[in-house]
Protein backbone atom coordinates (compact mmCIF):
# COMPACT_ATOMS: atom_id res chain seq x y z
CA UNK A 1 0.00 0.00 0.00
CA UNK A 2 1.76 2.94 -1.26
CA UNK A 3 1.54 5.96 0.80
CA UNK A 4 1.37 9.99 -0.32
CA UNK A 5 4.88 11.47 0.44
CA UNK A 6 5.04 15.12 -0.29
CA UNK A 7 8.63 15.81 0.17
CA UNK A 8 11.80 13.57 0.53
CA UNK A 9 14.75 14.49 2.85
CA UNK A 10 17.64 12.57 2.63
CA UNK A 11 19.70 12.54 5.88
CA UNK A 12 22.06 10.03 5.53
CA UNK A 13 25.19 11.62 3.40
CA UNK A 14 24.00 10.28 0.03
CA UNK A 15 24.25 6.52 0.95
CA UNK A 16 22.16 4.23 -0.83
CA UNK A 17 19.40 3.18 1.62
CA UNK A 18 19.99 -0.90 3.00
CA UNK A 19 17.89 -3.33 1.07
CA UNK A 20 13.95 -3.85 1.80
CA UNK A 21 14.35 -6.95 2.79
CA UNK A 22 16.85 -6.55 5.42
CA UNK A 23 15.21 -3.96 7.01
CA UNK A 24 12.25 -6.19 7.44
CA UNK A 25 13.63 -9.28 8.22
CA UNK A 26 16.68 -9.02 10.79
CA UNK A 27 14.34 -6.49 13.89
CA UNK A 28 15.11 -6.48 17.18
CA UNK A 29 10.94 -6.47 18.18
CA UNK A 30 11.21 -9.07 21.55
CA UNK A 31 7.16 -8.51 21.25
CA UNK A 32 7.67 -10.40 18.64
CA UNK A 33 10.28 -12.86 19.86
CA UNK A 34 13.82 -12.13 20.53
CA UNK A 35 15.79 -13.26 17.70
CA UNK A 36 16.23 -11.14 14.89
CA UNK A 37 14.36 -13.42 12.02
CA UNK A 38 11.40 -13.96 14.87
CA UNK A 39 9.57 -10.34 13.74
CA UNK A 40 9.41 -10.92 10.39
CA UNK A 41 7.81 -14.62 11.45
CA UNK A 42 5.28 -13.71 13.86
CA UNK A 43 4.68 -10.23 12.23
CA UNK A 44 1.00 -11.32 11.86
CA UNK A 45 -0.65 -11.66 14.81
CA UNK A 46 -0.28 -7.70 15.38
CA UNK A 47 -3.32 -5.86 14.11
CA UNK A 48 -2.28 -2.44 13.42
CA UNK A 49 -5.82 -1.50 12.14
CA UNK A 50 -7.63 -0.06 13.61
CA UNK A 51 -5.41 1.30 16.02
CA UNK A 52 -5.84 4.78 18.62
CA UNK A 53 -2.93 6.68 19.96
CA UNK A 54 -3.92 8.13 23.27
CA UNK A 55 -2.60 11.38 24.08
CA UNK A 56 -2.50 11.81 28.03
CA UNK A 57 -0.97 14.33 30.76
CA UNK A 58 0.63 17.66 30.81
CA UNK A 59 -1.10 19.00 27.90
CA UNK A 60 -4.01 21.07 26.66
CA UNK A 61 -5.51 18.63 24.14
CA UNK A 62 -5.68 14.80 25.79
CA UNK A 63 -7.75 12.43 23.69
CA UNK A 64 -7.31 9.53 21.44
CA UNK A 65 -6.12 9.81 17.99
CA UNK A 66 -7.16 7.74 15.27
CA UNK A 67 -3.86 6.77 13.14
CA UNK A 68 -5.35 7.10 9.94
CA UNK A 69 -6.80 10.11 10.67
CA UNK A 70 -3.19 11.22 12.35
CA UNK A 71 -1.86 10.02 8.94
CA UNK A 72 -3.76 12.17 7.32
CA UNK A 73 -3.72 14.85 9.40
CA UNK A 74 -0.12 15.51 8.67
CA UNK A 75 1.92 16.08 5.38
CA UNK A 76 4.04 12.51 5.34
CA UNK A 77 7.86 13.19 4.44
CA UNK A 78 10.35 10.62 3.37
CA UNK A 79 13.25 10.76 5.57
CA UNK A 80 16.27 8.87 5.21
CA UNK A 81 18.15 8.00 7.98
CA UNK A 82 20.91 6.08 9.62
CA UNK A 83 19.85 3.64 12.36
CA UNK A 84 22.47 2.43 14.76
CA UNK A 85 21.98 -0.28 16.88
CA UNK A 86 22.90 -0.61 20.28
CA UNK A 87 24.44 -3.98 19.19
CA UNK A 88 27.07 -2.31 16.49
CA UNK A 89 25.38 -3.01 13.56
CA UNK A 90 23.83 -0.04 11.53
CA UNK A 91 21.35 0.59 8.32
CA UNK A 92 20.14 3.30 6.15
CA UNK A 93 16.10 3.48 6.28
CA UNK A 94 14.30 5.09 4.08
CA UNK A 95 11.18 5.83 6.48
CA UNK A 96 7.70 7.89 5.75
CA UNK A 97 6.15 9.44 8.72
CA UNK A 98 5.65 12.97 9.94
CA UNK A 99 7.93 15.20 12.59
CA UNK A 100 7.46 14.42 15.90
CA UNK A 101 7.41 18.17 16.92
CA UNK A 102 3.89 18.60 14.69
CA UNK A 103 2.01 16.28 16.68
CA UNK A 104 3.38 17.67 20.06
CA UNK A 105 2.51 21.22 18.87
CA UNK A 106 -0.82 20.38 18.22
CA UNK A 107 -1.74 19.12 21.47
CA UNK A 108 -0.39 22.17 23.14
CA UNK A 109 1.90 20.88 25.94
CA UNK A 110 2.06 23.15 29.60
CA UNK A 111 4.54 24.69 30.63
CA UNK A 112 5.03 21.32 33.39
CA UNK A 113 5.65 18.86 30.44
CA UNK A 114 9.33 18.55 30.56
CA UNK A 115 9.33 15.11 29.23
CA UNK A 116 7.49 13.08 26.81
CA UNK A 117 7.17 9.23 27.46
CA UNK A 118 5.86 6.63 25.28
CA UNK A 119 4.54 3.44 25.20
CA UNK A 120 4.31 -0.15 23.08
CA UNK A 121 0.97 -2.18 22.61
CA UNK A 122 0.89 -4.36 25.62
CA UNK A 123 -1.64 -7.74 24.15
CA UNK A 124 0.35 -10.85 24.38
CA UNK A 125 -2.43 -12.13 22.09
CA UNK A 126 -0.73 -10.04 19.37
CA UNK A 127 2.39 -9.44 20.59
CA UNK A 128 3.19 -13.45 21.15
CA UNK A 129 6.73 -12.44 22.92
CA UNK A 130 4.95 -10.65 25.99
CA UNK A 131 3.75 -14.23 26.92
CA UNK A 132 7.04 -14.74 28.69
CA UNK A 133 8.74 -11.84 30.71
CA UNK A 134 11.95 -11.59 28.80
CA UNK A 135 11.56 -7.87 29.35
CA UNK A 136 9.32 -5.93 31.56
CA UNK A 137 6.06 -5.28 29.25
CA UNK A 138 4.52 -2.94 28.17
CA UNK A 139 7.68 -1.59 26.82
CA UNK A 140 8.45 2.10 27.67
CA UNK A 141 10.65 4.83 26.32
CA UNK A 142 10.83 8.49 26.74
CA UNK A 143 12.33 12.05 25.16
CA UNK A 144 13.16 15.15 27.21
CA UNK A 145 11.07 17.66 25.73
CA UNK A 146 13.62 19.49 23.56
CA UNK A 147 14.24 16.10 22.07
CA UNK A 148 10.88 15.19 20.92
CA UNK A 149 10.67 18.79 19.47
CA UNK A 150 13.93 18.49 17.53
CA UNK A 151 13.24 18.17 13.95
CA UNK A 152 14.77 15.41 13.41
CA UNK A 153 12.83 13.44 15.47
CA UNK A 154 9.69 11.17 13.67
CA UNK A 155 6.99 9.64 13.82
CA UNK A 156 7.26 6.82 11.16
CA UNK A 157 4.48 4.99 9.36
CA UNK A 158 6.11 3.96 6.56
CA UNK A 159 8.82 2.64 4.77
CA UNK A 160 10.14 2.37 1.27
CA UNK A 161 6.89 4.45 0.39
CA UNK A 162 4.85 1.76 1.57
CA UNK A 163 3.08 1.17 5.09
CA UNK A 164 5.18 0.40 7.65
CA UNK A 165 5.16 -3.46 7.97
CA UNK A 166 4.54 -5.02 11.63
CA UNK A 167 7.61 -6.19 12.18
CA UNK A 168 9.15 -2.70 11.59
CA UNK A 169 6.87 -1.20 14.66
CA UNK A 170 3.57 -0.34 12.70
CA UNK A 171 1.20 1.45 12.52
CA UNK A 172 3.13 4.17 14.09
CA UNK A 173 6.57 3.62 15.80
CA UNK A 174 9.56 6.71 17.01
CA UNK A 175 12.63 7.30 15.01
CA UNK A 176 15.59 9.32 16.63
CA UNK A 177 18.33 8.94 14.87
CA UNK A 178 21.26 10.19 17.07
CA UNK A 179 20.47 7.69 18.98
CA UNK A 180 20.47 3.98 19.80
CA UNK A 181 17.47 2.17 18.36
CA UNK A 182 16.40 0.93 21.17
CA UNK A 183 15.24 4.50 21.53
CA UNK A 184 12.69 3.81 19.42
CA UNK A 185 9.43 2.46 20.92
CA UNK A 186 7.45 0.54 17.93
CA UNK A 187 3.52 -0.46 17.72
CA UNK A 188 2.57 2.92 20.18
CA UNK A 189 -0.03 3.53 22.11
CA UNK A 190 0.09 5.81 24.38
CA UNK A 191 2.14 9.25 24.56
CA UNK A 192 2.24 10.74 27.95
CA UNK A 193 3.80 14.62 28.59
CA UNK A 194 5.04 14.44 31.94
CA UNK A 195 7.07 16.34 34.60
CA UNK A 196 9.33 14.01 35.77
CA UNK A 197 11.78 11.52 33.30
CA UNK A 198 10.07 8.93 32.49
CA UNK A 199 11.22 5.12 33.12
CA UNK A 200 12.86 3.20 30.31
CA UNK A 201 12.80 -0.54 29.50
CA UNK A 202 16.01 -1.49 28.57
CA UNK A 203 17.51 1.33 31.30
CA UNK A 204 15.43 -0.80 33.92
CA UNK A 205 16.50 -4.30 32.67
CA UNK A 206 20.22 -3.37 32.79
CA UNK A 207 21.05 0.46 33.94
CA UNK A 208 25.00 0.00 33.58
CA UNK A 209 24.57 -0.60 30.25
CA UNK A 210 21.75 1.12 28.53
CA UNK A 211 20.97 4.88 29.79
CA UNK A 212 18.05 7.17 29.69
CA UNK A 213 19.46 9.61 26.66
CA UNK A 214 21.26 6.40 24.67
CA UNK A 215 23.11 8.78 21.98
CA UNK A 216 25.09 7.37 19.97
CA UNK A 217 28.60 7.60 21.29
CA UNK A 218 31.70 6.22 19.78
CA UNK A 219 33.52 6.90 22.98
CA UNK A 220 31.25 5.40 25.10
CA UNK A 221 31.49 1.67 25.03
CA UNK A 222 28.47 -1.07 26.07
CA UNK A 223 30.17 -2.78 28.94
CA UNK A 224 30.19 -5.95 26.67
CA UNK A 225 31.39 -4.37 23.47
CA UNK A 226 33.15 -1.32 21.84
CA UNK A 227 30.74 0.78 20.48
CA UNK A 228 33.75 2.64 17.96
CA UNK A 229 32.67 0.54 14.87
CA UNK A 230 29.88 -0.43 13.47
CA UNK A 231 28.57 -3.34 10.98
CA UNK A 232 26.49 -1.32 8.10
CA UNK A 233 24.17 -4.60 7.26
CA UNK A 234 25.29 -5.61 3.83
CA UNK A 235 29.24 -4.86 4.47
CA UNK A 236 32.14 -6.91 5.25
CA UNK A 237 34.27 -4.20 7.25
CA UNK A 238 33.13 -2.48 10.61
CA UNK A 239 32.99 1.53 9.59
CA UNK A 240 33.73 4.13 12.28
CA UNK A 241 30.53 4.90 14.29
CA UNK A 242 30.09 8.73 14.30
CA UNK A 243 29.25 10.78 17.11
CA UNK A 244 25.45 11.20 17.58
CA UNK A 245 25.23 8.80 14.94
CA UNK A 246 26.29 11.54 12.24
CA UNK A 247 24.05 14.46 13.73
CA UNK A 248 26.06 15.89 15.99
CA UNK A 249 25.92 19.36 13.76
CA UNK A 250 22.20 19.18 14.51
CA UNK A 251 21.70 17.46 18.13
CA UNK A 252 25.13 18.00 20.02
CA UNK A 253 24.04 21.72 21.35
CA UNK A 254 20.90 19.59 22.69
CA UNK A 255 23.21 18.07 25.62
CA UNK A 256 26.12 21.28 25.79
CA UNK A 257 26.89 21.06 29.36
CA UNK A 258 26.08 17.53 30.02
CA UNK A 259 28.71 15.16 30.95
CA UNK A 260 27.81 12.29 27.73
CA UNK A 261 30.58 10.05 29.70
CA UNK A 262 27.83 9.40 33.04
CA UNK A 263 24.46 10.49 30.92
CA UNK A 264 25.22 7.47 28.30
CA UNK B 1 25.56 -58.11 20.68
CA UNK B 2 29.71 -57.44 20.62
CA UNK B 3 31.59 -54.86 19.25
CA UNK B 4 33.77 -55.95 16.46
CA UNK B 5 36.17 -53.15 15.09
CA UNK B 6 34.57 -52.93 12.16
CA UNK B 7 31.16 -51.72 14.18
CA UNK B 8 33.11 -49.46 16.22
CA UNK B 9 34.65 -48.02 13.41
CA UNK B 10 31.03 -47.17 11.68
CA UNK B 11 29.53 -45.92 14.38
CA UNK B 12 32.71 -43.34 14.60
CA UNK B 13 32.52 -43.07 10.84
CA UNK B 14 28.79 -42.16 11.01
CA UNK B 15 29.23 -39.57 14.06
CA UNK B 16 31.84 -37.79 12.40
CA UNK B 17 29.79 -36.91 9.20
CA UNK B 18 26.72 -36.04 11.68
CA UNK B 19 29.66 -33.92 13.41
CA UNK B 20 30.41 -31.86 9.66
CA UNK B 21 26.49 -31.13 9.07
CA UNK B 22 26.28 -27.77 11.21
CA UNK B 23 29.43 -26.77 8.87
CA UNK B 24 28.00 -27.98 6.01
CA UNK B 25 24.78 -26.34 7.09
CA UNK B 26 26.46 -23.31 6.91
CA UNK B 27 28.48 -23.54 3.66
CA UNK B 28 25.05 -24.36 2.08
CA UNK B 29 23.18 -21.26 3.45
CA UNK B 30 25.67 -19.36 2.86
CA UNK B 31 25.38 -20.43 -1.19
CA UNK B 32 21.94 -20.06 -0.80
CA UNK B 33 21.53 -16.75 0.97
CA UNK B 34 20.06 -18.78 3.66
CA UNK B 35 22.11 -16.84 6.61
CA UNK B 36 20.10 -13.58 6.93
CA UNK B 37 21.11 -10.07 7.00
CA UNK B 38 23.71 -10.04 9.11
CA UNK B 39 25.55 -13.45 7.40
CA UNK B 40 28.99 -12.42 10.05
CA UNK B 41 27.06 -12.74 13.02
CA UNK B 42 24.76 -15.55 12.18
CA UNK B 43 28.24 -17.79 11.34
CA UNK B 44 29.38 -16.77 14.68
CA UNK B 45 26.73 -17.41 16.77
CA UNK B 46 25.87 -21.10 15.23
CA UNK B 47 29.71 -22.29 15.67
CA UNK B 48 28.88 -20.60 18.79
CA UNK B 49 25.78 -23.21 19.44
CA UNK B 50 27.71 -25.94 18.40
CA UNK B 51 30.29 -25.93 20.66
CA UNK B 52 28.29 -25.85 23.59
CA UNK B 53 25.96 -28.51 22.10
CA UNK B 54 29.24 -30.52 21.03
CA UNK B 55 30.84 -29.89 24.27
CA UNK B 56 27.66 -31.09 26.33
CA UNK B 57 27.41 -34.11 24.45
CA UNK B 58 31.12 -35.00 24.75
CA UNK B 59 30.17 -35.25 28.69
CA UNK B 60 27.26 -37.67 27.97
CA UNK B 61 29.21 -40.78 27.58
CA UNK B 62 30.77 -41.20 31.44
CA UNK B 63 27.69 -40.57 33.33
CA UNK B 64 25.44 -43.40 31.02
CA UNK B 65 28.56 -45.35 31.01
CA UNK B 66 28.44 -45.18 35.18
CA UNK B 67 24.96 -44.89 35.83
CA UNK B 68 23.44 -47.01 33.17
CA UNK B 69 26.40 -49.36 32.68
CA UNK B 70 26.44 -48.50 28.79
CA UNK B 71 29.41 -48.27 27.29
CA UNK B 72 29.20 -48.02 23.99
CA UNK B 73 28.88 -43.94 23.28
CA UNK B 74 32.58 -43.84 25.29
CA UNK B 75 33.68 -44.36 22.42
CA UNK B 76 32.80 -41.38 20.76
CA UNK B 77 33.89 -38.92 23.73
CA UNK B 78 37.37 -38.24 22.29
CA UNK B 79 35.50 -37.48 18.57
CA UNK B 80 32.79 -35.25 20.10
CA UNK B 81 35.47 -33.58 22.41
CA UNK B 82 37.56 -32.87 19.27
CA UNK B 83 34.95 -31.28 17.34
CA UNK B 84 33.44 -29.37 20.16
CA UNK B 85 37.59 -27.80 20.00
CA UNK B 86 37.22 -27.54 15.98
CA UNK B 87 34.06 -25.46 16.25
CA UNK B 88 35.19 -23.69 19.32
CA UNK B 89 38.32 -22.83 17.53
CA UNK B 90 36.57 -21.68 14.03
CA UNK B 91 34.16 -20.10 16.07
CA UNK B 92 37.18 -17.95 17.72
CA UNK B 93 38.90 -17.21 14.63
CA UNK B 94 35.80 -16.39 12.84
CA UNK B 95 35.10 -13.33 15.62
CA UNK B 96 39.41 -12.44 15.10
CA UNK B 97 39.30 -12.68 11.74
CA UNK B 98 36.13 -12.36 10.06
CA UNK B 99 33.61 -10.01 13.02
CA UNK B 100 36.76 -7.88 13.59
CA UNK B 101 39.16 -8.13 11.06
CA UNK B 102 42.29 -8.14 13.41
CA UNK B 103 40.92 -5.49 15.00
CA UNK B 104 44.18 -5.56 17.60
CA UNK B 105 42.85 -2.74 19.83
CA UNK B 106 39.11 -4.19 20.19
CA UNK B 107 40.89 -7.83 20.70
CA UNK B 108 42.70 -6.46 23.73
CA UNK B 109 40.24 -4.62 25.47
CA UNK B 110 37.82 -7.62 24.55
CA UNK B 111 40.35 -9.98 26.33
CA UNK B 112 41.10 -7.68 28.99
CA UNK B 113 37.92 -5.76 29.98
CA UNK B 114 35.16 -7.50 29.09
CA UNK B 115 34.36 -10.39 31.35
CA UNK B 116 32.12 -12.01 29.24
CA UNK B 117 34.64 -12.07 26.06
CA UNK B 118 37.04 -13.35 28.53
CA UNK B 119 35.47 -16.08 29.65
CA UNK B 120 35.10 -17.26 26.73
CA UNK B 121 38.26 -17.11 25.60
CA UNK B 122 39.56 -19.18 28.60
CA UNK B 123 37.27 -21.73 28.04
CA UNK B 124 38.86 -22.01 24.68
CA UNK B 125 42.04 -22.00 26.39
CA UNK B 126 40.96 -24.58 28.76
CA UNK B 127 40.09 -27.13 26.04
CA UNK B 128 43.09 -27.06 23.58
CA UNK B 129 45.55 -29.04 26.17
CA UNK B 130 42.69 -31.35 25.96
CA UNK B 131 42.47 -31.62 22.46
CA UNK B 132 46.40 -31.65 22.36
CA UNK B 133 46.64 -34.90 24.83
CA UNK B 134 43.64 -36.48 23.34
CA UNK B 135 45.31 -39.15 21.48
CA UNK B 136 46.51 -42.35 22.88
CA UNK B 137 49.95 -41.76 23.42
CA UNK B 138 49.52 -38.96 25.55
CA UNK B 139 47.38 -41.21 27.77
CA UNK B 140 50.23 -43.61 28.26
CA UNK B 141 52.68 -40.61 28.82
CA UNK B 142 50.56 -38.73 31.83
CA UNK B 143 49.58 -41.99 33.20
CA UNK B 144 46.01 -42.62 33.16
CA UNK B 145 44.80 -40.88 36.41
CA UNK B 146 46.45 -37.93 35.84
CA UNK B 147 45.58 -38.18 32.10
CA UNK B 148 41.51 -38.32 33.41
CA UNK B 149 42.24 -35.43 35.99
CA UNK B 150 43.23 -33.19 33.53
CA UNK B 151 40.11 -34.42 31.23
CA UNK B 152 38.08 -33.06 33.67
CA UNK B 153 38.80 -29.70 32.41
CA UNK B 154 36.13 -30.40 29.86
CA UNK B 155 33.43 -29.19 32.58
CA UNK B 156 35.16 -26.40 33.66
CA UNK B 157 34.91 -25.41 29.69
CA UNK B 158 31.48 -26.08 29.59
CA UNK B 159 30.77 -24.29 32.97
CA UNK B 160 32.36 -20.85 31.08
CA UNK B 161 31.45 -21.68 27.63
CA UNK B 162 27.47 -21.14 29.00
CA UNK B 163 28.55 -18.44 31.41
CA UNK B 164 29.98 -16.87 28.13
CA UNK B 165 26.80 -17.45 26.73
CA UNK B 166 24.28 -16.13 29.13
CA UNK B 167 26.83 -12.68 29.21
CA UNK B 168 26.22 -12.44 26.08
CA UNK B 169 22.25 -12.10 25.42
CA UNK B 170 20.88 -9.05 26.42
CA UNK B 171 17.68 -10.24 27.75
CA UNK B 172 15.98 -13.73 26.91
CA UNK B 173 18.58 -16.48 28.33
CA UNK B 174 16.72 -19.16 28.04
CA UNK B 175 18.96 -21.08 25.52
CA UNK B 176 22.10 -20.83 27.74
CA UNK B 177 19.66 -21.70 30.81
CA UNK B 178 18.75 -25.06 29.03
CA UNK B 179 22.34 -25.72 28.10
CA UNK B 180 22.89 -25.20 32.09
CA UNK B 181 20.43 -27.26 33.18
CA UNK B 182 21.71 -30.12 31.20
CA UNK B 183 25.51 -29.78 32.27
CA UNK B 184 24.45 -29.52 36.11
CA UNK B 185 22.53 -32.89 35.12
CA UNK B 186 25.38 -34.33 33.82
CA UNK B 187 27.98 -33.11 36.57
CA UNK B 188 24.83 -34.41 39.25
CA UNK B 189 25.05 -37.56 37.94
CA UNK B 190 28.29 -37.91 38.61
CA UNK B 191 28.57 -36.20 42.05
CA UNK B 192 25.48 -38.90 42.92
CA UNK B 193 28.28 -42.13 41.38
CA UNK B 194 31.02 -40.57 43.09
CA UNK B 195 28.83 -40.30 46.67
CA UNK B 196 27.60 -44.11 46.35
CA UNK B 197 31.15 -44.86 45.62
CA UNK B 198 32.10 -43.57 48.49
CA UNK B 199 29.34 -44.84 51.14
CA UNK B 200 29.87 -48.08 49.55
CA UNK B 201 33.63 -48.01 50.56
CA UNK B 202 32.89 -47.51 53.54
CA UNK B 203 30.41 -50.42 53.88
CA UNK B 204 33.39 -52.66 52.52
CA UNK B 205 36.68 -51.29 51.67
CA UNK B 206 38.31 -53.38 49.28
CA UNK B 207 35.60 -53.33 46.90
CA UNK B 208 35.26 -49.70 46.86
CA UNK B 209 37.36 -49.62 43.05
CA UNK B 210 33.86 -49.37 40.94
CA UNK B 211 33.91 -50.88 37.72
CA UNK B 212 33.47 -47.64 35.62
CA UNK B 213 36.76 -46.51 36.86
CA UNK B 214 39.42 -48.88 35.06
CA UNK B 215 40.47 -46.59 32.92
CA UNK B 216 39.50 -49.70 29.86
CA UNK B 217 38.66 -47.64 26.60
CA UNK B 218 39.40 -44.14 28.21
CA UNK B 219 40.77 -41.79 25.55
CA UNK B 220 41.28 -44.75 23.42
CA UNK B 221 38.47 -47.60 22.20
Amino acid sequence: QALPVAKKIEKAGGEEPTKWDAITTYNNFYELGADKADPARNAGSLRPRPWTVAIEGEVRKPGNLDVDALMKSFPLEERIYRMRCVEAWSMVIPWVGFPLADLVKRVEPTSKARYVAFQTLLDPEQLPGQRRRVLEWPYVEGLRIDEATHPLALLAVGLYGRVLPNQDGAPLRLVVPWKYGFKGAKSIVKIRFQEEQPPTTWNRMAPDEYGFYANVNPDVDHPRWSQARERRIGEFFRRKTLPFNGYADEVASLYAGLDLRKNY
Amino acid sequence: MKWTPARTRALKASAFVLCLVPLAKIAFDAFTDGLGANPIEQVLNRLGFWTLTLLTLSLVPTPVKELLGVAWPVRLRRLLGLFAFAYATLHLCWYVGVDQFFDLHVLAKDVLKRKFMAVGFVAWLSLAPLAVTSTDRWVRRLGFPRWKRLHRLAYAAAVLGIVHFVWRVKADALRPYVFATILAGLLGARVAVRLARARAATAAPGLARGAGDTGAGAGGA
